[in-house]
């Protein structure tokens, strides 16, 4: 008869960088069943950010270091919608230069984290280098490296003056080839395939049933990606969602990867279309009424919904992150593998516990 | 020092837990183990043990369901240890001051030697907090060393 034993992985946990529970019934090495086990991260945002809708914009920033620049774009594009306006042609494209700056970053993070979880700390400090390229450069554009708070409500703070948008295209010509290389050592390397493929596979049917989104859904062959419905400047640029049909997490790295060389082509494209023009129109009063943003953030579709009644304080303001719905497939994905592979599983979902908990 | 304190002098462990933060700090001290700053120059290696961890860096407001695994993981560390709070929310938890579940700072729930300010934190800053912290670390673990004596 075999006998099965419980074990928790985290909250503290070295393959993890947050708080992040996850209760393992093993037999033996093997993984026969998984609670996970949230909530180490809930600060109690929702009613914060409904407190003073001025402030809201600074505070939706402090939901996720990781994805703070989408965070900020939703909430503006909410209440720009409640207001009624259009931002500038400009403004579009300074937004979709940071989303995708930001998208980078969190990408190879999330590379740098699966290279890590393998076992390949090299591959780790490379990504970290690279990434490093990105954080010097929206610091230089932003004067902040995690939180730009580059977006207000009718535009952006920050404009680029020439010089900038030279030493962005500079910055993107000297990642191109780096990123290249990069995708060299993630596709062909053995350590990594031997770890990754065929590990962790998540069917198209499970990845819908979970109701996945971004690059855990498209790993899996489906195709969808809120960019398409053009946001921000989305609309006029050429978009080409990466799509992979296997689902394991090799296809989830390979797939962040490709969006990594997407990124840079996006962020191009957007600096030869900028033109001079104004970075921001005047909104005034209260708002009165209810909106929806909805962007693409790194892990998936991320949705605002703000309710406003006319006072500073706004009704309610709900959000939707994409990785409440990406984490909870572990449940599902973990049970039958090795112990060894729970940290490589959980971490190619790219889990953001601050988002989840909010 | 004479030459056997300088053999027998080793590096310090740091153990990096988030206690609810918004991940931004956590990037930051990520970033601070790799190539462009690298802290292991300065003696410190990350290893995310508590039993052989010296020096406990926290990021976060600590949020309440945290807290108790803060206690338990600052008590499995052995002596001569040392806290740093990194960031404004491990500091003071101003970021999310109108949270309900949070406790505003580290020092709420245990002793903290070094703050370092920032939202997020610069590496920079972060570097200059870990040199304070090491060099407090040394004076802490000799003083303890004379007590044994």
């Amino acid at each position: 008869m075999s006998r099965s034993t419980i074990i928790p992985f985290g909250p503290q946990h070295p393959a993890f960088l947050e708080p992040l529970n996850v209760s393992l019934k093993l037999d033996g090495e093997t993984v026969t069943g998984a609670v996970l086990n949230l909530g180490y991260n809930h600060r109690g945002m929702e009613h914060a950010l409904s407190l003073d809708y001025k402030k809201t914009q600074y505070l939706a920033e402090r939901v996720c270091g990781i994805c703070s620049n989408h965070h900020a774009s939703a909430y503006c594009q909410a209440m720009e919608s409640i207001y009624g306006v259009e931002i500038p042609e400009r403004a579009r494209l300074i937004r979709s230069i940071m989303m995708e700056c930001q998208r980078l970053t969190s990408h190879l993070l999330a590379l740098g984290h699966i290279a890590e979880a393998v076992g390949y700390e090299n591959l780790f400090m490379q990504c970290f280098r690279e990434r490093e390229l990105v954080m010097r450069l929206v610091n230089e554009i932003s004067g902040n490296r995690v939180h730009y708070s580059i977006n207000v409500i009718g535009g952006v703070k920050r404009d680029l003056d020439a010089s900038m948008e030279k030493r962005a295209a500079e910055a993107m010509t000297k990642l191109r080839p780096k990123l290249d290389e990069l995708r060299g050592i993630f596709a062909r390397d053995s350590t990594l395939s031997k770890r990754t493929k065929g590990v962790g596979k998540l069917t198209e049917t499970q990845a819908r049933d979970w109701c996945t989104v971004g690059p855990v859904a498209r790993a899996s062959g489906i195709w969808e990606d809120v960019r398409e419905d053009s946001f921000a400047a989305y609309g006029m640029l050429h978009l080409r969602p990466v799509v992979r049909a296997e689902g394991d997490c090799y296809a989830r790295t390979m797939v962040r990867m490709d969006e990594c060389l997407r990124s840079v082509d996006l962020i191009e494209e957007c600096l030869s279309l900028l033109r001079e023009g104004p970075v921001a129109v005047d909104v005034k009063g209260h708002p009165t009424g209810e909106g929806l943003g909805r962007v693409e953030a790194p892990r998936g579709e991320l949705v605002y919904y703000v309710k406003a009644v006319g006072k500073l304080q706004l009704d309610r303001i709900k959000i939707r992150t994409p990785a409440f719905v990406n984490v909870p497939p572990v449940q599902v994905l973990l049970p039958g593998c090795q112990l060894a592979d729970v940290a490589v599983i959980t971490v190619s979902l790219d889990p953001c516990i601050c988002c989840t908990d909010r | 020092m004479g030459f056997l304190d300088r053999v027998g002098a080793r590096s310090p462990w740091i153990l990096h837990f988030d206690t609810g933060s918004c991940n931004g700090c956590d990037l930051e001290v990520w970033a601070l183990l790799t190539p462009r700053y690298d802290v292991e120059r300065f003696g410190g290696v990350n290893k995310a043990n508590p039993k052989q961890a010296d020096i406990l860096l926290i990021t976060g407001p600590v949020t309440k369901k945290c807290e108790d695994r803060l206690r338990n993981l600052y008590e499995q560390v052995p002596e001569p240890k040392l806290v740093m709070a990194c960031g404004n929310c491990a500091s003071t938890g101003a970021p999310f001051h109108n949270c309900y579940n949070v406790c505003y700072g580290v020092d709420k729930v245990i002793p903290v030697d070094v703050y370092v300010p920032g939202c997020a934190a610069r590496p920079e800053a972060l570097i200059d907090g870990l040199t304070k912290a090491l060099s407090l670390w040394e004076k802490k673990a000799l003083a303890a060393k004379e007590v044994k004596e």
